[in-house]
């Protein structure tokens, strides 16, 4: 796999308060952000630095090769569903298929909220896929192994939301 | 107001939404960053709006526009009001700007505290668990010492979907908040076990979490998570499970064992992927090696040369690979030193390599010592030491700590008759004097020694490669002259008649370097102004130095007359009376350094130089073939005709002296004797930095006669104690300063420590301490690491302390009682604080002692003694009649204290069939007393007996172990009880019974373990101890014997000898200290305890006076 060199000193020095999953991004074919999730905290110049970083290391990859990239003292285990990759960072002892499998479980549970779910649901409802994945990930570490429940538990939210946008859309006069 | 929230309303329909923000972005691609911050303006007047659902809405936009790397820290007063909603929507939708973009830096985050809190206790679980997800983002120390109690709560809540993300959060508040993992962490493991699966396999997650970071503390937990990965199906939660055994397997090697089977029933069985590569992991990274060295370990013990030699050889190849696993069978290694296998010996050797850390190194090499002394046979004799110069050597001296201690091993090797490697032993001195600067001093005088004593070691020259040695002795001695204290005497010594007979190779370096002591002779008596002296020893030189000249070697010959023809000079000038010691001294001026194997490489080629082009166009073939024998000829006659030149004037003398110190400063490879010779390297582009091991050496020493290097090897101990009293010293002043901050211990003084220096430079002072050395008190915790903040013992019960605070609201609070609260503290007067604060600490102090000495014990069970069998004297007279009778059973018992739990103890009975019938249907039982108690299976009556688990045919026995719970430990006990059995032969079967009493002596509840000086001294220290004493006389063993019959007898380990003296020490399974002090007389032996318990002691000393009298 490619490393990167600079900034390795500053990364290592956090990289130690981290977790299970560190960090999980979605981008496009294209190199667009469309949804970051940092499960440690990191100064905002630093999380643009990485975010770069990793789009640039992963475009730059040939679809057949492997999903797992050695990063700095991280693994970077990615996955591209139609035009959106999928991406999370973990550490050294973690178990590479297992990310895989939570990764395509969160496809799974989009899909399932949305229905056929694509990129512009995404981009469009970014907040919803910001409260699935909270469903499914809590603190860097899988919270719902059911995707039963993990989908009730939005949908019911959902309802409690529905009702208050009913009410938001109701003409004020 | 009305009309302001028409207006508002009116306003959101103009307003964008995140829809349209998202729409607007995409539709202007062009000018993107211009249209974005005319959308943050527009969020900026929505904002200001009083309307919820206005600022909901921006706040949503602003998530986005965070989302695509805009700032909008600027905003968090905003998105704190939005999280206060009352609206679930709203609230959703500030938790998650929250969440974003919320760190610790984050001021207003302290705000959010009430309104965090509020949220948990929500009748609407998803208030609840919105505020659960956004804290698992945004959790400060702060917020997790103020609502630690509020999530523990929650861990108990109805639902199912809060206990899940409590338990899962609380793994956060750990880590910001290491204090409450003692309190919590019961209620933790109770939803191991709850009814819900997700709520199991998250606490399953927290736990393995916690657990791989600080697998020790998390041991007791084992058979637990043992029972769920044999019944769970979760493959996420066997995951964590496999990977959680994977950390424990090397601190509990039976785990390894239990473990294979159900890992190999999951490779076969399972069809996720992911949980397959999991098990593989964890069985080829731990468990396997740590299976296949304990199975090796049986290989080597056996008797069997051939799976002994087997055994070895297969270690040294998992050794390779996995040095750690290797390790810890040190003490099973150097017994195969002993054997009378060479071939096992060498195999034993070659696995001693990588087995030496810092701490081991000397004990190591002292018993190689020993064997070298005893092995017979060259062959056998020069693998030890190569490998002894080897194993020091090895990584650039990495696991040396005191060189004095090394040269004094080196002088002893040339004790060895007939070796041949002599010249590796010349080369590590002259290496090491070199390099360690410090060192040279006391080299220069083990140098000279030898040099005074080389008829010893050259006395059989011939076969001798000892004698090479003397190489390295006489260039030492003449290079490092200034540190001489007899430097005549050497030089004396060098000009010994008896040199001559040495190869010519070593005369030659002898003839340089006796002009090099010549001449610091020489300026030595000059500035002492004796004069006399001074020509006394050009005299010596004058008069022995012909020896040389007329030797046949053609190396030492040139010199010598070199060398002679300018002492005659020198003469010359000393009749004069003119001073001539410093222009001597000059032809010597400048340090020799050490340079790396690189360096000539990397000198650039000077510019216009053509390494490849001729200097000389080639001569022909033919010219060449002729010319040859020639030029040998003609140098050779060149260099006889150069001793009958005519003596040098000075002036031509002082002119080359000149013209040479031009040249040599113009020469990039001649070293001056600048003050740091280094610098000049680092001008030079390209020329690699010159490694000189520097060191500091605390302990001067003058040893007098042959070194002894065991000498050293107490040194050691004792420096190494010494500093680290004086680092505990520092450790706690700067405790004292910084009370009320962290405390933070580094991390373990274990073996990785060691890995990581690489050892260019040695330096003593901060060289850390023996690995698996008890802790001596509170270290310094590396503050970039939270994990090490959990290594907290959870078996200990909670203190008061301890409890996590409760928070009602502040205000209030500060007005009505001010002293009931730990965050209020502030409030508080000082003093009580400080005192709550060092009870604390204290606390954890203990808790962790406790915790490491429980890992020293883990680590070095292997060397516990084996199962001690005593003859049962438990059959009464009238019993044993009735026995002999029959003839048939024998029974002998031991009793085990159990390192895992405080309270129990095994005791182990071997049952033997010495009769012709079949035993059958045996079962034991006791009378329990009212603190010692059988454990029964579960159900039974404490009237019930436990079968023995297995059958005796004739001539047949077995082992069968009953464990027993005491409360009180005391006092030794006595159980009275029966075995029941039935005897069938060909006649029948009839029914026996056995009376005994079963004696639990109080060093049954001693369990042995290591204790190094240091640790000891300071538990004496202590004073929390209690002390007495007995003398026993009439003692006719030797010392050594006695302490061996009470380190068997009685489970203690000696911590130091010191003479006819000894300290010991041992522990209880409740952890009470037990430490001796055994000082033999003429006929008798005192013996003063020290332990946490007096009845303990006075009981223990009682059973010591028992033995001992016996002697």
């Amino acid at each position: 796999g490619s490393s990167c060199s600079p900034g390795q000193g500053q990364k290592r020095k956090q990289s130690c308060c981290l977790h299970k999953i560190h960090f999980i991004l979605l981008f496009s074919r294209q190199g667009k952000l469309r949804l970051q999730k940092w499960y440690t905290t990191l100064p905002d110049k630093e999380k643009k630095k990485i975010i770069r970083e990793i789009i640039q290391i992963i475009l730059s990859r040939n679809q057949k090769t492997s999903s797992f990239v050695d990063w700095k003292d991280l693994k970077l285990v990615y996955k591209r569903y139609a035009s959106l990759y999928f991406c999370c960072a973990i550490e050294d002892q973690d178990n590479e298929l297992l990310t895989l499998e939570v990764v395509h479980r969160y496809v799974e549970l989009l899909d399932r909220y949305f229905g056929n779910v694509c990129e512009l649901d995404i981009i469009f409802n970014f907040e919803k896929a910001y409260f699935i994945l909270d469903e499914f990930i809590i603190g860097g570490e899988v919270q719902e192994t059911s995707k039963k429940t993990a989908v009730k538990a939005i949908e019911d939210s959902d309802m409690l939301q529905e009702t208050v946008e009913e009410y938001m859309n109701k003409p004020a006069f | 107001m009305a009309l302001k929230m028409v207006k508002g309303s009116i306003d959101r329909m103009f307003d964008k939404n995140l829809q349209d923000l998202v729409r607007g972005i995409r539709n202007h691609k062009e000018d993107e960053a211009k249209y974005i911050s005319q959308c943050i303006d527009e969020i900026k007047q929505e904002l200001k709006q009083d309307n919820i659902a206005v600022k909901a809405n921006a706040v949503c936009k602003l998530t986005y526009l965070q989302m695509l790397g805009y700032d909008i820290s600027w905003a968090a007063f905003n998105i704190i009001e939005v999280m206060s909603a009352s609206k679930f929507t709203f609230k959703r939708i500030g938790y998650l700007a929250a969440s974003q973009c919320f760190h610790e830096g984050t001021d207003v985050i302290m705000l959010t505290t009430n309104q965090i809190r509020k949220d948990l206790s929500s009748p609407n679980q998803y208030d609840t668990g919105v505020a659960l997800t956004g804290l698992s983002c945004f959790v400060t120390p702060d917020l997790a010492r103020d609502l630690a109690n509020d999530i523990m709560t929650l861990m108990s809540h109805t639902k199912p979907y809060i206990r899940k993300k409590a338990v899962l959060i609380m793994y956060k508040v750990f880590l910001k908040y290491p204090e409450s993992l003692r309190p919590a962490f019961p209620r933790l493991k109770e939803k191991l076990e709850d009814p819900d699966p997700g709520v199991q396999s998250a606490a399953v997650n927290v736990i393995c979490e916690l657990a791989r970071r600080n697998p020790k503390n998390y041991l007791s937990l084992a058979p637990l998570f043992f029972k769920l990965m044999t019944s769970s199906t979760n493959n996420w939660v066997l995951i964590k499970i496999i990977k959680l055994f994977g950390a424990l397997t090397p601190l509990e090697p039976r785990l390894g064992k239990k473990l294979i089977e159900p890992l190999t029933n999951l490779i076969h069985s399972t069809s996720a992927m992911s949980l397959l590569y999991e098990c593989v992991n964890t069985v080829i990274c731990g468990l396997f090696f740590q299976l296949c060295v304990q199975k090796l370990r049986i290989l080597i013990e056996d008797s069997d040369q051939n799976l002994k030699y087997l055994g070895l050889l297969a270690m040294s190849k998992i050794l390779k690979t996995h040095p750690k696993s290797v390790q810890s069978h040190k003490d099973l290694i150097l017994q195969c030193l002993d054997d009378k296998d060479e071939s096992i010996r060498l195999r034993a050797l070659d696995l001693l390599y990588g087995m030496v850390s810092k701490k081991n190194l000397m004990e190591i090499v002292k018993k190689l010592m020993i064997h070298v002394d005893k092995a017979e046979g060259t062959t056998y004799r020069d693998e030890l030491l190569t490998k002894i110069i080897d194993i020091c050597s090895q990584s650039n001296y990495q696991y040396i700590t005191n060189f004095e201690w090394y040269i004094s091993i080196l002088v002893e090797l040339t004790r060895l008759e007939g070796t041949r490697h002599g010249h590796l032993i010349a080369a590590q001195m002259l290496d090491v004097a070199i390099r360690v600067k410090a060192i040279r001093k006391f080299a220069v005088s083990q140098m000279a020694m030898l040099l005074d004593n080389a008829h010893l070691i050259a006395s059989n020259t011939q076969r001798n490669g000892i004698c090479e040695v003397l190489y390295a002795a006489a260039w030492i001695c003449g290079e490092f002259s200034e540190h001489l204290e007899e430097a005549n005497q050497t030089l004396e010594a060098m000009l010994r008649p008896k040199v001559t007979t040495l190869p010519g190779h070593i005369q030659a370096v002898y003839v340089q370097n006796m002009v090099k002591l010549y001449a610091s002779i020489l300026q030595q008596k000059e500035q002492a102004g004796e004069k006399e002296a001074a020509q006394e020893i050009t005299q010596l030189m004058i008069e022995r130095l012909p020896q040389f000249v007329q030797s046949a070697d053609l190396e030492v010959q040139e010199r010598a007359s070199c060398i002679l023809q300018l002492i005659k000079y020198i003469q010359k000038l000393q009749a004069k009376e003119v001073p001539v010691a410093e222009e001597v001294i000059a032809l010597f001026a400048g340090e020799l350094n050490p340079v790396a194997p690189k360096a000539q490489k990397k000198v650039p080629v000077p510019e216009g130089l053509d390494l490849d082009a001729w200097i000389n166009e080639p001569p022909s073939d033919s010219e060449s073939e002729d010319e040859k024998p020639k030029t040998i000829f003609h140098e050779e006659e060149q260099r006889h005709s150069r001793h009958r030149q005519p003596e040098i004037d000075e002036e031509e003398l002082a002119r080359r002296r000149e013209a040479r110190k031009q040249e040599q400063a113009n020469n990039p490879f001649y070293i001056k004797s600048s003050p740091s010779p280094q610098k000049r390297y680092q001008d030079t582009p390209g020329v690699e930095h010159i490694p000189v091991v520097q060191i500091d050496l605390s302990v001067p020493l003058k040893v007098p006669g042959m070194p002894m290097s065991d000498q050293y090897v107490k040194l050691e101990e004792e420096r190494r104690h010494k500093q680290k009293l004086e680092k505990d010293k520092k450790k706690k002043k700067q405790k004292k300063e910084k009370r009320g901050k962290h405390h933070r211990h580094n991390s373990l003084h274990t073996e990785s420590e060691e890995d990581i220096a690489p050892a260019h430079h040695v330096d003593i002072i901060t060289e850390e301490m023996p690995e698996n050395a008890l802790p001596s008190d509170e270290d310094d915790k590396d503050p970039n690491d939270p994990y090490k903040a959990l290594d907290i013992d959870l078996d200990k019960p909670l203190a008061d302390s301890e409890k996590l605070p409760v928070q009602r609201h502040r205000n209030v609070e500060t007005l009505k009682s001010p002293d009931s609260e730990v965050p209020l503290v502030e409030k508080k007067s000082k003093k009580p604080k400080k005192k709550e604060k060092k009870h604390k600490d204290k606390e954890r102090d203990k808790g962790k002692k406790k915790e490491k000495e429980k890992k020293v014990v883990e680590e070095e069970e292997e060397e516990v003694k084996k199962v001690i069998l005593q003859d049962l004297h438990y059959f009464s007279s009238c019993c044993y009649l009735l026995l002999s009778s029959f003839c048939c059973l024998g029974t002998t018992y031991d009793i085990q204290g159990n390192l895992q739990h405080d309270s129990q103890v095994t005791v182990s009975v071997i049952f033997e069939n010495k009769s012709t019938s079949f035993l059958k249907s045996m079962e034991l039982n006791v009378l329990d007393s009212l603190n010692t108690k059988m454990l029964r299976p579960e159900g039974s009556s404490v009237h019930d007996g436990i079968p023995v688990p297995f059958q005796l045919p004739p001539g047949i026995s077995n082992e069968a172990q009953f464990v027993f719970t005491l409360q009180s430990i005391v006092m030794a006990q006595k159980l009275k009880g029966t075995l029941s059995f039935i005897v069938k032969d060909d006649e029948g079967s009839t029914h026996e019974k056995l009376d005994f009493k079963l004696h639990f002596s109080c060093a049954s509840y001693l369990i042995t373990t290591p204790c190094y000086s240091d640790a000891f001294a300071k538990l004496l220290e202590s004073g929390d101890l209690h002390m007495s004493s007995i003398k026993v006389d009439g003692i006719s063993i030797s010392f050594q014997h006695l302490l061996a019959k009470i380190c068997f007898h009685h489970h203690f380990s000696v911590v130091e000898r010191v003479d006819s003296c000894a300290s010991m020490y041992s522990r209880s399974i409740q952890g009470h200290h037990v430490c001796l002090l055994v000082k033999k007389g003429e006929n008798s032996v005192s013996i003063d305890g020290k332990c946490n318990d007096s009845t303990l002691l006075s009981n223990l000393l009682d059973e010591m006076k028992e033995t001992l009298s016996k002697c």
